[in-house]
Protein backbone atom coordinates (compact mmCIF):
# COMPACT_ATOMS: atom_id res chain seq x y z
CA UNK A 1 0.00 0.00 0.00
CA UNK A 2 1.48 3.36 -0.99
CA UNK A 3 1.09 6.64 0.83
CA UNK A 4 -0.97 8.80 -1.49
CA UNK A 5 -2.44 11.83 0.28
CA UNK A 6 -4.76 14.74 -0.37
CA UNK A 7 -5.52 17.92 1.57
CA UNK A 8 -8.73 17.37 3.50
CA UNK A 9 -10.39 18.56 6.68
CA UNK A 10 -9.81 16.24 9.62
CA UNK A 11 -13.01 16.27 11.73
CA UNK A 12 -13.20 15.80 15.51
CA UNK A 13 -14.77 12.34 15.02
CA UNK A 14 -11.84 11.19 12.85
CA UNK A 15 -13.69 11.43 9.55
CA UNK A 16 -12.27 13.55 6.71
CA UNK A 17 -14.25 16.18 4.82
CA UNK A 18 -13.37 17.68 1.46
CA UNK A 19 -15.74 20.69 1.62
CA UNK A 20 -17.07 22.94 4.42
CA UNK A 21 -20.79 23.06 3.73
CA UNK A 22 -23.56 24.41 5.95
CA UNK A 23 -26.53 22.18 5.13
CA UNK A 24 -30.08 23.49 5.25
CA UNK A 25 -32.38 20.48 5.49
CA UNK A 26 -36.16 20.76 5.04
CA UNK A 27 -37.91 17.93 6.88
CA UNK A 28 -40.77 17.96 4.37
CA UNK A 29 -41.73 19.38 1.00
CA UNK A 30 -43.79 22.13 2.65
CA UNK A 31 -40.59 23.48 4.22
CA UNK A 32 -38.63 23.30 0.97
CA UNK A 33 -39.24 26.88 -0.13
CA UNK A 34 -38.16 28.37 3.18
CA UNK A 35 -35.07 26.13 3.29
CA UNK A 36 -34.16 27.06 -0.28
CA UNK A 37 -34.50 30.80 0.43
CA UNK A 38 -32.28 30.51 3.51
CA UNK A 39 -29.57 28.57 1.66
CA UNK A 40 -29.71 30.90 -1.34
CA UNK A 41 -29.13 33.94 0.90
CA UNK A 42 -25.85 32.71 2.37
CA UNK A 43 -22.79 31.74 0.28
CA UNK A 44 -21.39 28.51 1.67
CA UNK A 45 -24.83 27.10 2.51
CA UNK A 46 -26.54 24.39 0.47
CA UNK A 47 -30.05 22.99 0.61
CA UNK A 48 -30.58 19.23 0.92
CA UNK A 49 -33.67 19.54 -1.18
CA UNK A 50 -35.96 16.88 0.31
CA UNK A 51 -39.52 16.95 -1.00
CA UNK A 52 -41.19 14.09 0.90
CA UNK A 53 -41.94 13.85 4.61
CA UNK A 54 -45.71 13.50 4.64
CA UNK A 55 -48.33 10.97 3.58
CA UNK A 56 -45.71 8.27 3.18
CA UNK A 57 -45.36 4.78 4.61
CA UNK A 58 -43.55 4.43 7.93
CA UNK A 59 -40.82 2.51 6.11
CA UNK A 60 -40.21 5.36 3.68
CA UNK A 61 -40.25 7.98 6.45
CA UNK A 62 -37.74 5.90 8.43
CA UNK A 63 -35.37 5.65 5.49
CA UNK A 64 -35.72 9.39 4.82
CA UNK A 65 -35.07 10.35 8.46
CA UNK A 66 -32.08 8.06 8.59
CA UNK A 67 -30.59 9.38 5.35
CA UNK A 68 -31.27 13.07 6.08
CA UNK A 69 -29.55 12.58 9.45
CA UNK A 70 -26.56 11.10 7.64
CA UNK A 71 -26.53 14.11 5.30
CA UNK A 72 -26.41 16.37 8.36
CA UNK A 73 -23.53 14.32 9.76
CA UNK A 74 -21.67 14.02 6.46
CA UNK A 75 -17.93 14.78 6.77
CA UNK A 76 -18.32 17.57 4.18
CA UNK A 77 -20.88 19.32 6.45
CA UNK A 78 -19.65 21.67 9.23
CA UNK A 79 -23.10 22.65 10.55
CA UNK A 80 -26.74 22.23 9.67
CA UNK A 81 -30.16 23.77 10.07
CA UNK A 82 -33.28 21.60 9.93
CA UNK A 83 -36.36 23.50 8.71
CA UNK A 84 -39.63 21.87 9.74
CA UNK A 85 -43.18 22.89 8.94
CA UNK A 86 -44.53 21.54 12.23
CA UNK A 87 -47.28 19.11 11.24
CA UNK A 88 -45.43 16.76 8.83
CA UNK A 89 -45.26 12.99 9.18
CA UNK A 90 -41.47 12.93 9.43
CA UNK A 91 -40.36 13.57 13.02
CA UNK A 92 -38.17 16.67 12.62
CA UNK A 93 -37.18 16.70 16.30
CA UNK A 94 -35.94 13.13 15.99
CA UNK A 95 -34.06 14.09 12.82
CA UNK A 96 -32.50 17.08 14.57
CA UNK A 97 -31.55 14.96 17.60
CA UNK A 98 -29.90 12.34 15.39
CA UNK A 99 -27.83 15.00 13.63
CA UNK A 100 -26.88 16.46 17.03
CA UNK A 101 -25.27 13.11 17.94
CA UNK A 102 -22.48 14.04 15.51
CA UNK A 103 -19.71 16.57 16.15
CA UNK A 104 -21.15 19.39 14.02
CA UNK A 105 -23.55 22.00 15.47
CA UNK A 106 -27.18 21.89 14.32
CA UNK A 107 -30.33 23.95 14.87
CA UNK A 108 -34.04 23.37 14.27
CA UNK A 109 -36.61 25.94 13.13
CA UNK A 110 -40.33 25.15 12.94
CA UNK A 111 -42.21 27.40 10.51
CA UNK A 112 -45.55 27.12 12.34
CA UNK A 113 -43.89 28.05 15.64
CA UNK A 114 -41.82 30.86 14.13
CA UNK A 115 -44.94 32.54 12.74
CA UNK A 116 -44.57 31.97 9.04
CA UNK A 117 -42.34 32.13 5.99
CA UNK A 118 -40.52 35.47 6.35
CA UNK A 119 -39.81 35.18 10.08
CA UNK A 120 -38.39 31.70 9.57
CA UNK A 121 -36.25 32.79 6.64
CA UNK A 122 -34.89 35.82 8.57
CA UNK A 123 -34.01 33.73 11.62
CA UNK A 124 -32.65 30.91 9.44
CA UNK A 125 -30.37 33.27 7.53
CA UNK A 126 -29.06 34.63 10.85
CA UNK A 127 -28.30 31.12 12.12
CA UNK A 128 -26.69 29.97 8.88
CA UNK A 129 -24.56 33.16 8.64
CA UNK A 130 -23.29 32.40 12.13
CA UNK A 131 -22.38 28.86 11.08
CA UNK A 132 -20.63 30.02 7.91
CA UNK A 133 -18.48 32.46 9.91
CA UNK A 134 -16.88 29.43 11.59
CA UNK A 135 -15.49 28.16 8.28
CA UNK A 136 -12.18 29.90 9.02
CA UNK A 137 -11.71 27.51 11.96
CA UNK A 138 -11.09 24.64 9.57
CA UNK A 139 -7.73 24.19 7.82
CA UNK A 140 -6.83 21.55 5.28
CA UNK A 141 -4.21 19.03 6.34
CA UNK A 142 -2.57 16.13 4.58
CA UNK A 143 -4.88 13.08 4.80
CA UNK A 144 -4.35 9.54 3.53
CA UNK A 145 -6.23 8.46 0.39
CA UNK A 146 -7.53 5.56 2.49
CA UNK A 147 -9.89 8.04 4.20
CA UNK A 148 -11.80 8.53 0.94
CA UNK A 149 -15.15 6.97 0.08
CA UNK A 150 -15.97 7.45 -3.60
CA UNK A 151 -19.26 6.69 -5.36
CA UNK A 152 -19.21 5.16 -8.84
CA UNK A 153 -22.27 6.50 -10.65
CA UNK A 154 -23.25 6.34 -14.29
CA UNK A 155 -26.12 7.96 -16.11
CA UNK A 156 -27.24 9.18 -19.49
CA UNK A 157 -25.30 6.23 -20.87
CA UNK A 158 -24.51 5.55 -24.48
CA UNK A 159 -22.31 2.95 -26.14
CA UNK A 160 -19.16 4.87 -25.14
CA UNK A 161 -19.99 4.41 -21.44
CA UNK A 162 -19.13 0.73 -21.71
CA UNK A 163 -16.25 1.29 -24.16
CA UNK A 164 -14.38 4.13 -22.46
CA UNK A 165 -15.81 5.94 -19.43
CA UNK A 166 -16.82 2.98 -17.26
CA UNK A 167 -13.68 0.87 -17.82
CA UNK A 168 -11.60 4.01 -17.02
CA UNK A 169 -13.61 4.59 -13.85
CA UNK A 170 -12.99 0.92 -13.01
CA UNK A 171 -9.24 1.59 -13.13
CA UNK A 172 -9.79 4.53 -10.74
CA UNK A 173 -11.80 2.27 -8.40
CA UNK A 174 -8.96 -0.28 -8.36
CA UNK A 175 -6.42 2.48 -7.52
CA UNK A 176 -8.63 3.75 -4.68
CA UNK A 177 -9.10 0.25 -3.27
CA UNK A 178 -5.34 -0.42 -3.54
CA UNK A 179 -4.84 2.65 -1.30
CA UNK A 180 -7.21 1.19 1.29
CA UNK A 181 -10.12 3.45 0.35
CA UNK A 182 -13.80 2.62 -0.10
CA UNK A 183 -15.61 2.50 -3.41
CA UNK A 184 -19.39 2.11 -3.73
CA UNK A 185 -20.98 0.61 -6.83
CA UNK A 186 -24.72 1.52 -6.91
CA UNK A 187 -27.65 0.97 -9.33
CA UNK A 188 -29.22 -2.48 -8.99
CA UNK A 189 -31.55 -2.15 -11.99
CA UNK A 190 -28.49 -1.59 -14.16
CA UNK A 191 -27.00 -4.92 -13.15
CA UNK A 192 -29.67 -7.14 -14.71
CA UNK A 193 -27.64 -9.44 -16.94
CA UNK A 194 -24.25 -8.65 -15.41
CA UNK A 195 -24.78 -9.78 -11.82
CA UNK A 196 -22.75 -12.94 -12.50
CA UNK A 197 -19.65 -10.74 -12.89
CA UNK A 198 -20.06 -9.26 -9.39
CA UNK A 199 -21.09 -12.61 -7.92
CA UNK A 200 -17.87 -14.18 -9.25
CA UNK A 201 -15.97 -11.42 -7.44
CA UNK A 202 -17.88 -11.63 -4.16
CA UNK A 203 -15.51 -12.02 -1.23
CA UNK A 204 -17.66 -14.80 0.30
CA UNK A 205 -20.34 -17.20 -0.99
CA UNK A 206 -22.84 -15.46 1.29
CA UNK A 207 -22.12 -12.11 -0.38
CA UNK A 208 -22.57 -13.73 -3.80
CA UNK A 209 -26.04 -14.94 -2.80
CA UNK A 210 -26.85 -11.51 -1.33
CA UNK A 211 -25.99 -9.89 -4.68
CA UNK A 212 -28.17 -12.43 -6.48
CA UNK A 213 -31.04 -11.87 -4.02
CA UNK A 214 -30.94 -8.09 -4.39
CA UNK A 215 -30.81 -8.22 -8.20
CA UNK A 216 -33.56 -10.88 -8.40
CA UNK A 217 -35.78 -8.82 -6.08
CA UNK A 218 -35.30 -5.79 -8.32
CA UNK A 219 -36.12 -7.86 -11.42
CA UNK A 220 -39.26 -9.28 -9.73
CA UNK A 221 -40.40 -5.78 -8.76
CA UNK A 222 -39.90 -4.51 -12.28
CA UNK A 223 -41.68 -7.49 -13.86
CA UNK A 224 -44.55 -7.24 -11.35
CA UNK A 225 -45.46 -3.95 -12.97
CA UNK A 226 -46.35 -6.06 -16.02
CA UNK A 227 -44.43 -3.61 -18.15
CA UNK A 228 -41.74 -4.28 -20.64
CA UNK A 229 -38.76 -2.45 -19.20
CA UNK A 230 -37.75 -1.39 -22.69
CA UNK A 231 -38.02 2.38 -22.88
CA UNK A 232 -37.14 2.72 -19.19
CA UNK A 233 -34.09 0.50 -18.89
CA UNK A 234 -32.43 1.32 -21.21
CA UNK A 235 -33.88 4.84 -21.46
CA UNK A 236 -34.84 6.41 -24.81
CA UNK A 237 -31.57 8.36 -24.77
CA UNK A 238 -29.57 5.19 -24.07
CA UNK A 239 -31.27 3.56 -27.07
CA UNK A 240 -30.52 6.49 -29.38
CA UNK A 241 -26.92 6.19 -28.20
CA UNK A 242 -26.75 2.58 -29.41
CA UNK A 243 -27.59 0.60 -26.26
CA UNK A 244 -30.35 -1.89 -27.10
CA UNK A 245 -31.06 -3.95 -23.97
CA UNK A 246 -30.73 -3.75 -20.20
CA UNK A 247 -28.22 -6.64 -20.35
CA UNK A 248 -26.00 -4.65 -22.70
CA UNK A 249 -26.28 -1.59 -20.47
CA UNK A 250 -25.46 -3.70 -17.40
CA UNK A 251 -22.38 -5.32 -18.93
CA UNK A 252 -21.05 -1.86 -19.78
CA UNK A 253 -22.11 -0.44 -16.43
CA UNK A 254 -20.50 -3.06 -14.18
CA UNK A 255 -17.05 -2.19 -15.59
CA UNK A 256 -17.00 0.99 -13.47
CA UNK A 257 -16.59 -1.24 -10.40
CA UNK A 258 -13.10 -2.25 -11.53
CA UNK A 259 -11.74 -5.69 -10.77
CA UNK A 260 -11.42 -6.00 -6.99
CA UNK A 261 -13.52 -8.32 -4.78
CA UNK A 262 -16.97 -7.18 -3.65
CA UNK A 263 -16.53 -6.94 0.12
CA UNK A 264 -20.06 -5.98 1.15
CA UNK A 265 -23.66 -5.47 0.01
CA UNK A 266 -25.19 -2.26 1.38
CA UNK A 267 -28.76 -1.03 1.66
CA UNK A 268 -29.73 2.36 0.20
CA UNK A 269 -27.62 5.06 1.86
CA UNK A 270 -25.81 2.64 4.21
CA UNK A 271 -22.22 3.71 4.93
CA UNK A 272 -19.56 1.14 3.91
CA UNK A 273 -18.44 -1.03 6.80
CA UNK A 274 -15.00 -1.86 5.47
CA UNK A 275 -12.39 -0.79 2.92
CA UNK A 276 -12.74 -2.10 -0.63
CA UNK A 277 -15.54 -2.22 -3.17
CA UNK A 278 -19.09 -2.40 -1.78
CA UNK A 279 -22.23 -2.86 -3.84
CA UNK A 280 -25.18 -0.65 -2.83
CA UNK A 281 -28.81 -1.50 -3.65
CA UNK A 282 -30.11 1.70 -5.29
CA UNK A 283 -32.37 2.52 -8.22
CA UNK A 284 -30.78 3.29 -11.58
CA UNK A 285 -32.35 6.74 -11.36
CA UNK A 286 -29.33 9.04 -11.22
CA UNK A 287 -30.66 11.53 -8.67
CA UNK A 288 -31.92 8.89 -6.23
CA UNK A 289 -28.73 6.88 -6.63
CA UNK A 290 -26.38 9.87 -6.10
CA UNK A 291 -28.46 10.86 -3.04
CA UNK A 292 -27.90 7.35 -1.62
CA UNK A 293 -24.16 7.60 -2.30
CA UNK A 294 -23.88 11.02 -0.64
CA UNK A 295 -25.89 9.86 2.37
CA UNK A 296 -23.54 6.89 2.73
CA UNK A 297 -20.69 9.34 3.29
CA UNK A 298 -19.06 9.51 -0.14
CA UNK A 299 -16.91 12.65 -0.04
CA UNK A 300 -16.59 12.59 -3.84
CA UNK A 301 -18.74 10.93 -6.52
CA UNK A 302 -17.56 10.16 -10.06
CA UNK A 303 -20.33 10.09 -12.64
CA UNK A 304 -19.82 8.71 -16.14
CA UNK A 305 -22.18 9.96 -18.82
CA UNK A 306 -22.18 9.34 -22.55
CA UNK A 307 -25.15 11.50 -23.48
CA UNK A 308 -24.18 14.26 -21.06
CA UNK A 309 -25.85 14.62 -17.66
CA UNK A 310 -24.90 17.86 -15.85
CA UNK A 311 -26.25 16.98 -12.38
CA UNK A 312 -24.42 17.44 -9.08
CA UNK A 313 -25.15 17.13 -5.37
CA UNK A 314 -25.42 19.61 -2.52
CA UNK A 315 -23.05 17.77 -0.18
CA UNK A 316 -20.65 15.66 -2.26
CA UNK A 317 -18.80 17.10 -5.29
CA UNK A 318 -19.68 15.12 -8.43
CA UNK A 319 -17.05 14.68 -11.17
CA UNK A 320 -18.29 14.13 -14.73
CA UNK A 321 -16.57 11.74 -17.11
CA UNK A 322 -17.84 11.34 -20.65
CA UNK A 323 -16.62 8.66 -23.05
CA UNK A 324 -18.22 10.44 -25.99
CA UNK A 325 -15.93 12.99 -27.71
CA UNK A 326 -18.95 14.75 -29.28
CA UNK A 327 -20.62 15.14 -25.87
CA UNK A 328 -17.41 16.57 -24.43
CA UNK A 329 -17.19 19.08 -27.28
CA UNK A 330 -20.87 20.04 -26.96
CA UNK A 331 -21.13 20.17 -23.14
CA UNK A 332 -17.57 20.90 -22.04
CA UNK A 333 -18.72 23.31 -19.29
CA UNK A 334 -20.50 20.36 -17.62
CA UNK A 335 -17.73 17.79 -18.07
CA UNK A 336 -14.53 17.28 -16.07
CA UNK A 337 -12.89 14.47 -18.04
CA UNK A 338 -12.89 13.63 -21.74
CA UNK A 339 -12.60 9.84 -21.75
CA UNK A 340 -13.59 10.10 -25.43
CA UNK A 341 -9.85 10.11 -26.03
CA UNK A 342 -10.01 6.36 -25.39
CA UNK A 343 -12.51 5.90 -28.22
CA UNK A 344 -10.34 8.08 -30.48
CA UNK A 345 -7.25 6.00 -29.68
CA UNK A 346 -5.47 8.98 -28.05
CA UNK A 347 -5.32 7.49 -24.54
CA UNK A 348 -5.55 4.03 -23.02
CA UNK A 349 -8.14 3.00 -20.45
CA UNK A 350 -5.34 2.71 -17.86
CA UNK A 351 -4.08 6.25 -18.57
CA UNK A 352 -7.61 7.61 -18.38
CA UNK A 353 -8.26 5.79 -15.08
CA UNK A 354 -5.07 7.30 -13.62
CA UNK A 355 -6.19 10.74 -14.80
CA UNK A 356 -9.58 10.31 -13.07
CA UNK A 357 -7.82 9.21 -9.87
CA UNK A 358 -5.60 12.34 -9.93
CA UNK A 359 -8.72 14.44 -10.41
CA UNK A 360 -10.51 12.71 -7.51
CA UNK A 361 -7.55 13.63 -5.27
CA UNK A 362 -7.48 17.22 -6.60
CA UNK A 363 -11.24 17.52 -6.05
CA UNK A 364 -10.86 16.15 -2.54
CA UNK A 365 -8.16 18.79 -2.00
CA UNK A 366 -10.58 21.56 -2.93
CA UNK A 367 -10.55 21.89 -6.72
CA UNK A 368 -14.03 22.77 -7.98
CA UNK A 369 -15.92 20.36 -10.23
CA UNK A 370 -17.88 21.44 -13.31
CA UNK A 371 -21.15 20.73 -11.47
CA UNK A 372 -20.04 22.94 -8.56
CA UNK A 373 -19.07 25.78 -10.91
CA UNK A 374 -22.47 25.62 -12.61
CA UNK A 375 -24.36 25.39 -9.29
CA UNK A 376 -25.86 21.91 -9.58
CA UNK A 377 -27.25 20.59 -6.26
CA UNK A 378 -29.79 17.93 -7.22
CA UNK A 379 -31.45 15.73 -4.62
CA UNK A 380 -34.01 12.93 -4.74
CA UNK A 381 -34.92 10.58 -1.92
CA UNK A 382 -35.89 7.04 -2.84
CA UNK A 383 -39.55 6.31 -2.06
CA UNK A 384 -40.74 2.70 -2.36
CA UNK A 385 -44.30 2.92 -1.09
CA UNK A 386 -47.38 4.86 -2.19
CA UNK A 387 -48.15 8.47 -1.34
CA UNK A 388 -51.32 8.88 0.70
CA UNK B 1 -6.99 1.51 -42.59
CA UNK B 2 -7.91 3.04 -39.22
CA UNK B 3 -10.21 1.02 -36.95
CA UNK B 4 -13.86 2.03 -37.40
CA UNK B 5 -15.35 -0.46 -34.93
CA UNK B 6 -14.39 -2.02 -31.59
CA UNK B 7 -14.72 -5.70 -30.75
CA UNK B 8 -14.74 -5.98 -26.96
CA UNK B 9 -14.35 -9.76 -26.60
CA UNK B 10 -13.22 -12.58 -28.93
CA UNK B 11 -16.59 -14.34 -28.53
CA UNK B 12 -18.62 -11.31 -29.59
CA UNK B 13 -21.03 -11.61 -32.53
CA UNK B 14 -21.37 -7.82 -32.78
CA UNK B 15 -18.93 -4.90 -32.89
CA UNK B 16 -19.50 -1.22 -32.01
CA UNK B 17 -19.01 1.63 -34.50
CA UNK B 18 -16.55 4.25 -33.24
CA UNK B 19 -17.55 6.64 -36.01
CA UNK B 20 -20.56 6.95 -38.33
CA UNK B 21 -20.31 4.25 -41.02
CA UNK B 22 -21.64 4.55 -44.57
CA UNK B 23 -23.43 1.72 -46.37
CA UNK B 24 -20.92 -0.63 -47.97
CA UNK B 25 -18.00 0.32 -45.74
CA UNK B 26 -15.78 -2.56 -44.68
CA UNK B 27 -15.39 -3.12 -40.95
CA UNK B 28 -11.94 -2.68 -39.49
CA UNK B 29 -10.87 -3.33 -35.90
CA UNK B 30 -7.77 -4.12 -33.90
CA UNK B 31 -7.51 -7.89 -34.05
CA UNK B 32 -8.89 -10.19 -36.70
CA UNK B 33 -12.34 -9.59 -38.09
CA UNK B 34 -14.07 -11.52 -40.85
CA UNK B 35 -14.46 -9.49 -44.04
CA UNK B 36 -17.77 -7.73 -43.47
CA UNK B 37 -19.28 -4.70 -45.18
CA UNK B 38 -22.10 -2.82 -43.50
CA UNK B 39 -25.51 -3.16 -45.15
CA UNK B 40 -26.88 0.20 -44.08
CA UNK B 41 -25.53 3.40 -42.49
CA UNK B 42 -24.51 2.79 -38.86
CA UNK B 43 -24.37 5.63 -36.34
CA UNK B 44 -21.48 6.11 -33.90
CA UNK B 45 -21.96 3.80 -30.91
CA UNK B 46 -24.32 1.42 -32.67
CA UNK B 47 -23.75 -2.29 -33.26
CA UNK B 48 -23.07 -4.32 -36.41
CA UNK B 49 -23.27 -8.13 -36.70
CA UNK B 50 -19.96 -9.71 -37.73
CA UNK B 51 -21.50 -13.11 -38.43
CA UNK B 52 -24.91 -14.56 -39.20
CA UNK B 53 -27.11 -14.71 -36.09
CA UNK B 54 -30.22 -16.88 -36.27
CA UNK B 55 -33.56 -15.77 -34.85
CA UNK B 56 -33.67 -16.97 -31.21
CA UNK B 57 -29.90 -17.05 -30.84
CA UNK B 58 -28.21 -15.03 -28.09
CA UNK B 59 -26.35 -11.94 -29.29
CA UNK B 60 -22.92 -11.70 -27.67
CA UNK B 61 -21.11 -8.47 -26.65
CA UNK B 62 -18.56 -8.05 -23.81
CA UNK B 63 -18.34 -11.86 -24.10
CA UNK B 64 -21.86 -12.26 -22.64
CA UNK B 65 -25.47 -12.34 -23.79
CA UNK B 66 -27.07 -8.94 -24.37
CA UNK B 67 -30.39 -10.55 -25.38
CA UNK B 68 -31.81 -12.71 -28.17
CA UNK B 69 -32.19 -12.09 -31.88
CA UNK B 70 -35.87 -11.70 -32.79
CA UNK B 71 -35.10 -11.96 -36.52
CA UNK B 72 -32.38 -13.58 -38.58
CA UNK B 73 -29.46 -11.17 -38.69
CA UNK B 74 -26.97 -11.16 -41.57
CA UNK B 75 -23.32 -10.16 -41.22
CA UNK B 76 -23.00 -6.38 -41.70
CA UNK B 77 -26.53 -5.70 -40.47
CA UNK B 78 -27.37 -3.05 -37.84
CA UNK B 79 -28.21 -4.82 -34.56
CA UNK B 80 -30.62 -2.81 -32.44
CA UNK B 81 -34.20 -2.77 -31.17
CA UNK B 82 -35.61 -4.02 -34.52
CA UNK B 83 -33.84 -7.39 -34.31
CA UNK B 84 -32.54 -7.74 -30.71
CA UNK B 85 -34.69 -8.06 -27.57
CA UNK B 86 -33.87 -8.16 -23.88
CA UNK B 87 -34.50 -11.38 -21.97
CA UNK B 88 -34.13 -9.81 -18.53
CA UNK B 89 -36.01 -6.58 -19.05
CA UNK B 90 -39.17 -7.80 -20.72
CA UNK B 91 -42.05 -9.02 -18.54
CA UNK B 92 -43.35 -11.19 -21.40
CA UNK B 93 -40.17 -13.28 -21.61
Amino acid sequence: MSNTTFDGYLRPDGSVGVRNIVAVIPSCGCAQHVARMIAAAVPGAAVVDYSGGCGETAADLNVATHLLAQMGRHPNVIASLVVSLGCEGLDARDLSARIAEGWAPTELLVIQEMGGTRKTIDRGVEIVRGFVENVADYQRTSCPASSLTVGLECGGSDATSGLAANPSLGVMADLLVAEGGRAILPETSELLGAEHILMDRAATPDLASQIERVVKACERELKATGEDMTGKQPSPGNIRGGITTVEEKALGDVLKGGSTPVVDVLTYGQPPRQPGLSFMDTPGNDLASVTGLAAAGCQVIVFTTGRGNPMGNAIAPVLKVTGNPATYARMSEDMDVNAGEVVEGKATVTEMGERIWELVLATASGQETAAERTGHQEFMMLRKGPLY
Amino acid sequence: MLPNVLRLHPDDSVVTAIRDLAEGEQLCADGLLPKVSVRQPIAFGHKVAIRAIACGEHVIKYGASIGVAVADIAPGEHVHTQNLASVRGDASR
